[in-house]
């Protein structure tokens, strides 16, 4: 007895979240400065573990914050400046409607603004940070610096937006950091690795956007002046990591080889160093992947993308003068290996060059080697581009093209090629055969076999009966060999049937569940296998159909 | 037509001058506010105040005798005295016109003279006088009547009115169509000859006037003597004039400081001491400029966001998102119809993967913004939360169990088929000596088989659907107990030694001599006559309800029959043999019973209801157990021969096994079969047990028990028994175990006895 009696939600969970609106009252911040504080900040509503209890018992749905966060928004001086800011839009209106164009001015020239270093500093404590982070922020602002400049957003934040992402690039140039490109029906993707990240970005292609009505770009602006920040301080402290100046004046590419920090290694064992070095070795040998070649641009390929791979990669390049300046040679150039084009034919070709389709290009620098170059020709239908970013694992499904180019990188000659389809025919009918192996029973199996056994006996029954006059025959009986190994494989798996059954109910859940997820996958590899399979003999068909 | 379109012109032309008076207006209203820079030479400044003033006159006069010339009219020269080759140009051009006038006029006057008398000359002579200097614009004063179509004077016989208000007569003029051309080809004039419409008389041009009119035509000004390239002089320039442009005093307020100002100032001056002006921002250019933001990375605030957790980046594109992907991993018609239909949140894939043949035809992608918006929604509006994925390799979860191969021997391979029941076969039982099994089959039939050669040594027929059949358990005897309808037969198979046969004979017969008469219970005794004791049926229990099941005792005397009723307490009778007694041990109704079983060894007494077990001490007649089987309907009950652990088989597929020194609850529940467990076995020697289900199968488990009693059973599946063909979902009905070897018996609904080794 005695004491107060305990309030409902006065501690625990119910304490430790807070809805939107009241975290917005607690600012005292309309919703849409809210929405900016929290995109600048990085703040994100948390999910409670139990809902009812944190919302007083109520089932509705709403959004909670974490208390702690929102006490740490408090804090933040950008507020003040939102406060300013509302304050500024006020007096303007005000002005404007009295008609004092004095006032007006000089509120203007007053305008309160705001800068996002130290919330930079403070989402990214270290530079390694930041450059984990930097994918949203390469694709936002290379896609804002392909917006037209009408509405949407300012002119300037394009501008700046287009200004950072051409330093990215020549950044990535300078340090040769492109790993792998893939053209999507998105867009092309980009893989760096800087400071032993991989960064990834995705570029859309040179068409002017259908802008949408459903899309708030208020929320695309915000995030772009965050990202445009982070993105101006990396670029900062990746060009003086290269010793270059930044901003730059001019475009400077200079070579230089980065050491990354090798202390890390001395740490490791041997065999991890082995292995190190000569992926070490891979990746120099593939940034200077294009060196010595010499490439020429034809006007109706994307000109930005292939240069920057080209540069990345220690290849020249050069482009008609009149499509854009920084053209370096003539189309006429002797020395020219490869033009790049992308239509059917061409009037007049030189003899001395190869004139190639640009996935050639893309395709070289995922395989990390030259690729032959006889599949993309002109006109020619191009071999499959595959998606570099696909590790796939044992059990996953690996198209053929893929096998050709992990054949190709291990130094095997391309033999003829009906011997390879047929070699991987035979071995995806093994793959088959396994695949059955573990999905059916034994016994079944073997009841098969016996029931082909016996109707293969019936049928030349028949036929000599058939053929010729009745012939009775005994055929000598076949010792059935019972294979050791067999049994033994057998053995085990019902071993294993009858451990299962003997599993708790909670790990047979879970063990379920894994293997119900393993088998889908190879369902699927299995139903790709089959597609492949009947698109490449329906291709065969097509081809016998066109010899005769 | 010539007239007309000099009329044109002529408009045009005062428009373009309004426009150069305008826009000499506007100029020098600007040069007055640009009084500041004054400091001019005087003499471009003189130069600029006469030659514009020049110009514009000029162009008035040349519009000014334009006029005049088209309209044929001496009167509306200028009034402009400063040019005076300009005059003369005119005056020259004037005399032509005087003198045609001079003509018309005098036919006028004659006219005039024969109805009024010669009084209008001396009068026009005045009216030249009057209008001398008249600068009107108006084209024609001769006519009065103002710019009206002339077809409405057509039917009078004057044109219009003049000045003075006398009609204005039209010539006479009767030229026809001849006359035109004779004049046409007579009249030398007749090229210069021009007809006025408000006057109605021909006027020929003097040579000046055609000069003029041809310069016209061909976009020459009028004027010979204009000269239009000459050079211009810059009316307004970028030097200042040191004099006014008006000679204006200046104001009286220009010389005393304004109130208005300084009741503004002094506002101005007191928002800014009390803050609300600020003085102009100085633009500082730090907003874009970039520095070492991470030259000092400190780890303090590291620690500050251990709570936070980066985004997830987006997952990488796979093949299937290429431009040009492997064609295997293109839709199909079916695939994509199907992706039609789902839901978006519900696709695997978010978009259709497409191939294009080359890259210049992949057009833009449609929702790239709508992407990235959603990416951006994420970012800011999803809650994030820390998924530990497990990760674990399936094969650690599989528990580690002795093999089976090390727990031999048990029954692995099914050897022999016992065919000949032709209903399912519900019940089986092995002798004791396990030379001989018995059946009961759905038939009505008990059936002998010698278990070795899988040979019926016989058949009885008992008349009635066998539920259950019972080998007396004791060697020393050869007694089979058969549960059918509400009947227990004892039937005496004799297959057995002479000697073993009568004891068991005697047994029954011995009975009747002990106990002659028995009072009149709910059960009763009686013997088999006839044809049944030809078939070796003894003894008839006749029970008031269906019989279910019977069971015996170890020693072989009592034999226990269970006829499940919900509402009576008469569910369970013990019979004594060789006593012919029955008694009923329940006072009171527990539930349905299922089964019932002795205890191999302690006077205990087995009895499992529909959700539990229940154990009576005979001799103290008291329950000294209640077993919960956690399952839904028991359906069959085994107990071990150590008397310790009960199995028990439940309709939802599970089996129970009990150890009775351990709880009332289950020691393990064993769900291996995937449908309702039929029937349970202990093996009498091995540690072994059975069960069988409606999925066709018998499942064979280890069940170690040690004497240990800190040791828990051991309990390992070791085999999976197939055979039994599954007919009207029933699969195998019952189970049982050789009483010596490894071997176990089981019975289907197939109609079949199966013995497995």
């Amino acid at each position: 007895m005695g004491g107060l009696q305990k309030k409902k939600f006065e501690r625990g969970s119910a304490t430790n979240y807070i809805t939107r609106n009241k975290a917005r009252k607690k600012l005292q911040l309309s919703l849409p400065d809210f929405r900016r504080l929290c995109i600048l900040k990085g703040i994100y509503p948390h999910e409670p573990k139990h809902k009812k209890k944190v919302n007083k018992g109520s089932t509705a749905p709403r959004t909670f914050y974490l208390v702690k966060d929102i006490r740490f928004l408090l804090h933040e001086p950008i507020v003040g400046k939102f406060r300013d800011y509302k304050v500024f839009v006020r007096k303007l209106k005000k002005a404007y409607g009295k008609t004092e164009w004095s006032a007006v001015e000089r509120l203007r020239e007053n305008k309160p603004t705001y800068k996002l270093d130290h919330i930079i500093k403070e989402r990214y404590p270290s530079f390694i940070d930041a450059l984990r982070d930097i994918d949203d922020a390469l694709c936002m602002c290379f896609l804002f610096s392909t917006f037209a400049r009408t509405g949407k957003c300012h002119v300037q934040t394009i501008q700046l937006c287009r200004r950072l992402t051409v330093e990215w690039m020549n950044y990535v140039i300078a340090a040769r950091a492109l790993r792998k490109v893939f053209i999507s029906i998105k867009g092309i993707y980009y893989q760096a690795e800087v400071m032993g990240q991989p960064i990834t970005w995705l570029v859309p292609y040179q068409f002017s956007h259908d802008h949408p009505t459903d899309v708030d770009y208020r929320v695309m602006a915000t995030f772009t002046e965050l990202y445009t920040t982070l993105l101006g301080f990396i670029n900062f402290r990746l060009y003086h990591s290269l010793n270059l100046l930044y901003p730059p004046k001019a475009i400077v590419v200079t070579v230089l080889h980065l050491m990354f920090s090798f202390n890390a290694f001395l740490q490791e064992d041997m065999e991890k160093m082995e292995a190190r070095e000569k992926e070490q070795k891979q990746q120099e040998a593939q940034k200077k992947l294009f060196e010595g070649l010499k490439f020429f641009l034809n006007r109706e390929v994307p000109r930005e993308s292939l240069a920057f791979v080209i540069r990345c990669f220690g290849g020249e390049v050069s482009w008609d003068k009149s499509v854009c300046i920084g053209s370096t040679y003539e189309v006429t150039d002797e020395t020219i290996t490869h033009q790049i084009v992308d239509r059917p034919n061409i009037d007049q070709q030189y003899i001395n060059r190869y004139y190639i389709q640009p996935q050639w290009v893309y395709d070289c620098v995922n395989a990390k080697i030259i690729l032959p170059v006889e599949d993309y020709f002109l006109g020619v239908t191009l071999p499959p581009h595959l998606s570099p970013f696909v590790e796939e694992k044992e059990g996953d499904y690996v198209p053929p093209e893929k096998m050709k180019i992990m054949a190709l990188q291990r130094g095997e000659k391309p033999a003829n090629e009906e011997e390879e389809e047929g070699e991987e025919e035979e071995e995806e009918g093994e793959d088959e055969e396994e695949e059955e192996d573990d999905d059916n029973d034994d016994d079944e199996e073997d009841d098969e076999e016996e029931e082909a056994e016996e109707k293969n006996l019936k049928k030349m029954e028949e036929q000599r009966s058939q053929g010729k006059s009745l012939q009775v025959k005994v055929t000598p009986g076949k010792v059935k060999v019972e294979n050791p190994a067999r049994l033994e494989q057998e053995e085990k798996a019902e071993e294993k049937r009858l451990a299962i059954m003997m599993m708790k109910k909670k790990e047979k859940y879970l063990y379920d569940k894994i293997m119900f997820g393993k088998k889908r996958k190879t369902r699927e590899a299995n139903k790709l296998a089959a597609k492949r399979k009947a698109y490449d003999d329906a291709e065969k068909a097509k081809k016998k159909k066109a010899r005769k | 037509m010539e007239e007309s379109s000099g009329s044109m012109r002529s408009s045009k032309q005062r428009e373009e001058m309004k426009k150069v008076r305008e826009k000499t207006a506007r100029k020098r209203s600007k040069e007055e506010e640009e009084e500041q820079d004054q400091d001019q030479d005087q003499d471009q400044i003189f130069n600029f105040n006469n030659k514009p003033a020049e110009e514009e006159e000029e162009d008035e006069d040349l519009s000014d005798s334009e006029d005049s010339v088209y309209s044929g009219l001496e009167d509306s020269g200028s009034d402009s005295e400063d040019d005076e080759d300009e005059e003369e140009a005119l005056d020259a051009a004037a005399d032509d016109d005087e003198e045609e006038e001079k003509e018309e006029q005098a036919q006028r006057t004659e006219e005039r003279r024969r109805k009024e008398g010669g009084v209008t000359d001396g009068k026009e002579e005045q009216k030249k006088d009057e209008y001398e200097h008249d600068s009107s614009d108006e084209e024609d004063i001769r006519n009065t009547v103002g710019n009206i179509p002339m077809e409405w004077y057509r039917d009078f016989p004057h044109i219009g009115y003049d000045l003075d208000g006398k009609k204005i007569y039209k010539p006479i003029r009767n030229k026809d169509e001849l006359d035109d051309f004779l004049d046409k080809m007579e009249n030398p004039d007749y090229w210069r000859t021009v007809h006025d419409k408000q006057t109605g008389s021909d006027i020929i041009l003097s040579d000046d006037q055609v000069e003029l009119v041809n310069r016209l035509q061909r976009g020459q000004f009028g004027d010979v003597n204009f000269n239009e390239y000459q050079p211009s002089v810059e009316f307004f320039s970028k030097d200042v004039m040191i004099h006014p442009v008006t000679n204006r005093p200046a104001d009286k307020r220009s010389f005393i400081p304004s109130l208005i100002e300084k009741e503004k100032v002094s506002k101005l001056v007191h928002a800014i001491k009390m803050g609300w002006i600020k003085p102009r921002r100085v633009e500082d250019d730090s907003r874009g400029r970039y520095y070492d933001l991470w030259s000092t990375e400190d780890s303090s605030i590291l620690a500050k966001h251990k709570m936070h957790l980066p985004a997830p980046k987006i997952p990488l594109p796979g093949h299937q998102e290429s431009y040009n992907p492997p064609p295997e991993y293109l839709f199909t018609d079916e695939e994509r119809a199907l992706w039609e239909q789902q839901d978006p949140s519900d696709r695997k894939l978010p978009f259709v993967p497409v191939r294009f043949s080359s890259l210049r035809q992949v057009p833009a992608f449609p929702r790239f913004i709508h992407e990235r918006f959603e990416r951006c929604l994420d970012l800011y509006l999803c809650p994030r939360q820390r998924k530990m994925r497990v990760n674990v390799n399936p094969e650690d979860l599989i528990p580690k169990l002795p093999k089976p191969k090390d727990l031999q021997p048990f029954p692995t391979t099914q050897s022999l088929v016992y065919q000949g029941h032709s209903g399912l076969v519900r019940s089986i039982s092995v002798s004791p000596s396990g030379q001989w099994l018995a059946s009961g089959s759905d038939d009505g039939s008990v059936r002998f088989w010698e278990v070795r050669s899988s040979r019926c040594m016989k058949t009885v027929q008992v008349g009635g659907a066998v539920k259950s059949v019972a080998w007396n358990p004791n060697p020393s005897v050869c007694l089979l107990a058969v549960a059918l309808d509400s009947v227990v037969l004892l039937l005496s198979p004799s297959l057995a030694d002479r000697q073993v046969v009568s004891a068991s004979e005697r047994l029954l017969s011995g009975q009747d001599e002990v106990e002659p008469a028995e009072g009149a219970g709910p059960v009763t005794w009686g013997e088999a006559e006839g044809e049944e004791l030809n078939q070796g049926i003894r003894l008839r229990i006749q029970h008031p309800k269906a019989v279910h099941q019977v069971v015996w005792h170890t020693k072989g005397d009592y034999l226990a029959s269970v006829m499940p009723d919900h509402s009576s307490h008469l569910q369970v009778f013990i019979h004594q043999v060789s006593r012919r007694r029955s008694q009923n041990p329940f006072r009171r109704n527990k539930g349905l019973v299922q089964c019932v079983s002795f205890h191999p060894v302690r006077p205990y007494f087995f009895v499992a209801t529909q959700r539990s077990v229940r154990i009576y001490n005979l001799v103290k007649q008291e329950m000294t157990k209640k077993l919960q089987a956690n399952s839904k309907w028991i359906s069959s009950m085994a107990v071990h021969p150590g008397g310790d652990h009960v199995i028990c088989g439940s309709y939802d597929c599970r089996l129970s096994w009990f150890d009775l020194d351990l709880s009332t609850k289950p020691y393990k529940m064993l769900r291996h079969h995937k449908k309702a467990v039929r029937g349970v076995a202990y093996h009498r020697v091995y540690p072994l047990f059975a069960s069988a289900s409606d999925d066709g199968s018998v499942i064979i488990c280890h069940g170690t028990v040690y004497n240990d009693l800190l040791q828990n059973p051991l309990i390992v599946p070791v085999k999976v028994l197939r055979g039994h063909v599954i007919t009207h979902d029933l699969g195998v009905l019952d189970v049982t175990f050789h009483p010596t070897q490894p071997w176990i018996f089981s019975s289907g609904a197939d109609a079949t006895i199966r013995l497995f080794t």
